[in-house]
Parts: structure tokens; C-alpha cells; sequence
């Protein structure tokens, strides 16, 4: 593999979303908080979720990890921002399917998301990836209950 | 000690990653193997693949033969009085783990001390803890200098007449110090301690001498000397080991078993239960062959030489944190690391895109992280069959690297 098929691992966007981050932080005491870190590599995040009349109002992150754990959680929070929590487990779902390499429904549009199709193709990195969204998922389904 | 007839000898080197030559520098996790070690595994599943210590046929004595004269082997090599003292394990955690269980649980109390260091391995480090809820013992952290060695002032100042059992590893996994275990081992006893040294790292690239070192146990793996997954090894001090229980019981182990109760073998015996791992045990005997013929003192050179090579060239680079001693001769080969604004894992992925396979993560030393105040490293690790041009292309990579994250995005 050359170095230039490395682009398809690190895309502009995912640097974009891994040097200048979008809702970094945390919301006000009292919001859904989530942490999850991932044992293999010491990535952590912390979520927190503002849920109001079923939807996602707010959502923030904190943590420390690589580019693509960081810019992953970036493009999440921005994503379900606004969406209902069904639509937000949805889209979980989707990039799940994308990560496996599966084929998901196109007409949905994911926005910066896609620039992290590649990492599909680089295994030991789609943990990496994943993190923020499973950190996502436990929350909404922890509420839920 | 030609490195090139070496590397022939491995034949998993001889193959490219990515598109580019292998450079593997991760033999601190796990090391290649031999055709020397390749061949004796196969050999035996195709000739005498046999159970031991029973049934009186042919192959069976030779299965027996294989494994008992392994032990033989693993007792010069650390230099055991008797391969009584000589028990066969999974590996070094599970080694550990028998005396965390077998000696730490009955015979410490509320009060009583257990002392391990802030670079220890979660294998030298776990145990430590479950043993020290199940006892009420207390668990204490020597403290390490700045340049993460040792002294054996805080040593004296946490060792005490409370202290039961000390836990060092000899070489760090991370830091590369070789730590004064003889002295330790020393400072233990006059306190009325025992010495456990976890020797994962040191095994497979320096001589080891149990008497000498004088320490109470001393436990390693076989995969990182050049030998199979699946073996380590447990050396004790007879009269502790007599007085131990065994901690798994089954076949293989007992003496006489009745009803209710049952007797256990004579030392190694008692604490191997179930099949052993046969082949394993003799993959490890013909690792230790091969090391021996190269000699240990060579392959020490070599990485000293190696280390102190990496740490000239990867020093030069702008950006660059090594961790650890700043001295190559108080490491052995390896070099851990972080470039300034680039995430470890981000760094084995652009190597790895290269063909060069390092460590990035936490090596299983949390607890050493946490000191270090870095959530994860980057590791390159040497053995005897890496070169200095191995050294290069990394450096190379790592140029590569600081470039690719800094430009273009």
C-alpha cells in the first residue's frame, strides 16, 4: 500500500473534524452522561445529551484519542444534533453498516460522515470509529429504559 | 553474530506488508520464530504427538522424553539448582497468577505488605490486587525517578518488616531499565519478603541466573524468546513450593485418589494439571537451544548497539518524546515514544502503510501511563534478527508521518 491510499483513511474532512472539533465539551450538569473509553487502546469519551419531547437537542463531547476516534465523535454529535432519538439510532445503525462494509440505504444523506467510509478498509481502526456511537447508543437506550 | 544468517533463519521476515519489506519491530509483544522452533512443533505432531507421563507405549515415552528433557533445558538456561523447580505454565500472567493464588492467599493477612512498581505489566499487577482484597493485605507502589529507573533508596523507605512479597518486573516493557533485582531480592529477604520477579521481558534477551539473582520466583514466557504461544514458565524456590497448594486440580496432578480425597504428584508435577502443553514445551527447549547457540551476551550487544542507534537517530527528529532512560546501556532494545500532535495509533497506521509493524496503545501498563501522564505510546521494539536499517526505514516513517499530519490538511 502506498502512502497515498492513506487518504482514503485520513480524508481532509476527518482532519478538519480532528483539529478543530465541533461541540467539544460538556453540556450543563443534569444531561444524559455517557462514558466509554476503549480497553485496547486508552481512547476515552465522555457524551453528554440534552433529550427534550423525544429529540435530541444538544450534544457534546470530551475525550482523548486518535484522529479518527476524535473526528468520529465530532461529526456524531453534529449529526444527531436535532434528530429524534430514533432517527439518531438509525444513523448509528448505518455507520455500523458502513464500518462492516455493508450496504446501507444511500438516499440518506450523511454529510461529512462519509468521509469515514475508508476506515472499512483498515480493521484494526474501525473500533476507533466506533466509539462515540456506541457511546451514543448506550445513553439513548439508557434513557429510554 | 551475523545478522543477516539470522534473519534467514526467520522465515516470516522474508515477505513484504503493504507493498514494502517487513520491518517488524514488535518483538517485545510477541518475537518470530525460528525453522529451528518451526520444525521441532511439526516434527512432533507428525512423528510422536503422544500423551505424557502415562500409558507405556513408544510414542508415549517419546512425547515424555520431548517435554521432561525440555524441562531440562528450561532448568540451565535460568540456571535452577533442580528441574523440580521447573514448573510449566500458559505464560508469565498465569505464572504469576499461581503464586498470587497458591502463596499470597494463605499466608498473607490483614497488615501484611505486597510491594510492586508504577512500571509494572497488568500481569504483575492484577494478581497483586485480587490477592490483596482476599487477604486484606495492603498494596504499595515503589516510586520511580524521573527517568523511570528505580533507586534503591525508595526502595529501602517502602520496603519493611511489614512487607510479605515483592514483584518487580526485571525489564520494563516500556521503559526498557533493567531493574537492580538482585539488590531487591537482597532488601526483601532482610525484611523477611519474598522475591517474585516477572522476567517477560528479560528471559528473552539477557542471561538469567536464579541462584545468582537469588530471587524466591522468577516467571517468563516462551513466545517472546523465540518459541511458541500457549508456554511460560514458573522456577520456585523448592521449600516454598513444597508448601504450596496446587491451584488446579484434575488429571495429570494426583497421586492416589479416593472418594473424598486425594494425593497430589511430587514437585513439578503437582501444579500441572489437565494435558500439558506437550509441543509447546518443547518448542520453547529448542528456542532455548537456538538463543544459546547465538549466545545471550551476543544478542544483548546487538539491541544495546540497536537502542543505542534508534535513540541517536529518533532524538534528532523535532517533536519527538522518548520515554525511559536517556542512557541506551540502562535499556534493552527497545524505544517508546510520541510525536508531538500525533496520536500513537495514527502513527502505527501511517507505518504500518509502510510495512513497519510497532506497538501502540497502552502496553498494558495503565498504571505507567498514568505516570508517564500519557494516555497511550507509540513502541518499537528490537530483537536478534533487526537491523539498522530497520532502524532507518522507521525513521524514515516517522519523517513521513510529522509530514503527512502537518502538511495537506
Amino acid at each position: 500500500m502506498a502512502f497515498n491510499n492513506l487518504d482514503t483513511l485520513y480524508r481532509q474532512v476527518i482532519m478538519d473534524h480532528y483539529k478543530n472539533p465541533r461541540n467539544k465539551g460538556a453540556l450543563d450538569e443534569g444531561s444524559l452522561t455517557i462514558n466509554m473509553n476503549n480497553p485496547t487502546c486508552g481512547d476515552r469519551i465522555q457524551l453528554t445529551l440534552k433529550v427534550e419531547d423525544g429529540n435530541v437537542s444538544d450534544a457534546k463531547f470530551d475525550g482523548e484519542g486518535c484522529s479518527i476516534s476524535m473526528s468520529s465523535a465530532s461529526m456524531m454529535t453534529q449529526a444527531i444534533k436535532g434528530k429524534s432519538l430514533e432517527e439518531a439510532i438509525k444513523l448509528s445503525s448505518i455507520f455500523s453498516d458502513m464500518m462492516l462494509g455493508k450496504e446501507y440505504d444511500e438516499d440518506i444523506d450523511l454529510g461529512d460522515i462519509e468521509a469515514l467510509q475508508g476506515v472499512a478498509k483498515f480493521p484494526a481502526r474501525i473500533k476507533c470509529a466506533t466509539l462515540a456511537w456506541k457511546a451514543m447508543e448506550k445513553g439513548i437506550r439508557e434513557d429510554e429504559q | 553474530m551475523n545478522v543477516q544468517d539470522i534473519r534467514e533463519m526467520f522465515p516470516i521476515l522474508n515477505q513484504e506488508v503493504n507493498g514494502s519489506p517487513l520491518v517488524y519491530l514488535d518483538s517485545a509483544a510477541t518475537s518470530q520464530k525460528p525453522y529451528q522452533v518451526i520444525e521441532v512443533l511439526d516434527k512432533y505432531y507428525r512423528e510422536y504427538n503422544s500423551n505424557v507421563h502415562r500409558g507405556v507405549h513408544t510414542l508415549g515415552t517419546r512425547a515424555t522424553d520431548g517435554y521432561e528433557g525440555a524441562r531440562e533445558k528450561v532448568r540451565r538456561f535460568i540456571n535452577a539448582k533442580s528441574t523440580e523447580q521447573v514448573i510449566f505454565t500458559r505464560g508469565t500472567t498465569t505464572a504469576i497468577n499461581t503464586v498470587a493464588h497458591g502463596y499470597a492467599r494463605p499466608n498473607l493477612k490483614e497488615g501484611d505488605e505486597i510491594v510492586i512498581s508504577h512500571m509494572e505489566h497488568h500481569s504483575n499487577i492484577i494478581p497483586w490486587q485480587q490477592a490483596a482484597k482476599h487477604t486484606g493485605a495492603t498494596l504499595k507502589y515503589l516510586p520511580l525517578q524521573e527517568d523511570g529507573t528505580i533507586s534503591m533508596e525508595d526502595a529501602r523507605k517502602t520496603i519493611t518488616a511489614n512487607t510479605k512479597i515483592v514483584s518487580i518486573m526485571q525489564v520494563s516493557n516500556v521503559l526498557g531499565v533493567v531493574n537492580p533485582i538482585k539488590e531487591l531480592a537482597q532488601l526483601a529477604h532482610e525484611n523477611g519478603a519474598i522475591m517474585v520477579v516477572d522476567g517477560a521481558q528479560s528471559a528473552p534477551h539477557m542471561k538469567i541466573d536464579v541462584q545468582d539473582l537469588d530471587c524466591d520466583f522468577f516467571a517468563f514466557s516462551g513466545h517472546k524468546m523465540c518459541g511458541p504461544t500457549g508456554i511460560g514458565v514458573l522456577y520456585g524456590k523448592k521449600a516454598l513450593l513444597e508448601n504450596m497448594e496446587p491451584i488446579e486440580f484434575g488429571g495429570e496432578m494426583i497421586d492416589f485418589v479416593d472418594l473424598y480425597d486425594s494425593t497430589w504428584k511430587e514437585l513439578p508435577w503437582k501444579f500441572e494439571s489437565g494435558t500439558p502443553i506437550i509441543a509447546g514445551a518443547i518448542g520453547l527447549g529448542a528456542a532455548i537451544d537456538f538463543l544459546e547457540e547465538i549466545g545471550l551476551d551476543n544478542i544483548l550487544a546487538h539491541e544495546h548497539k540497536l537502542a543505542a542507534y534508534a535513540f541517536e537517530k529518533m532524538s534528532a527528529l523535532d517533536g519527538m518524546t522518548i520515554y525511559g532512560p536517556k542512557d541506551p546501556m540502562k535499556r534493552t532494545g527497545l524505544v517508546t515514544f510520541n510525536i508531538d500532535d500525533v496520536h500513537p495509533h495514527d502513527v502505527a497506521t501511517v507505518l504500518d502503510a509502510e510495512g513497519i509493524a510497532v506497538r501502540a496503545g497502552h502496553h498494558c501498563a495503565q498504571v505507567l501511563m498514568k505516570w508517564l501522564k500519557a494516555s497511550s505510546t507509540a513502541r518499537a521494539s528490537f530483537y536478534l534478527y533487526n537491523t539498522e536499517e530497520d532502524i532507518d526505514k522507521l525513521v524514515e516513517g516517522l519523517i513521513k508521518t510529522k509530514e503527512y499530519f502537518s502538511d495537506g490538511f
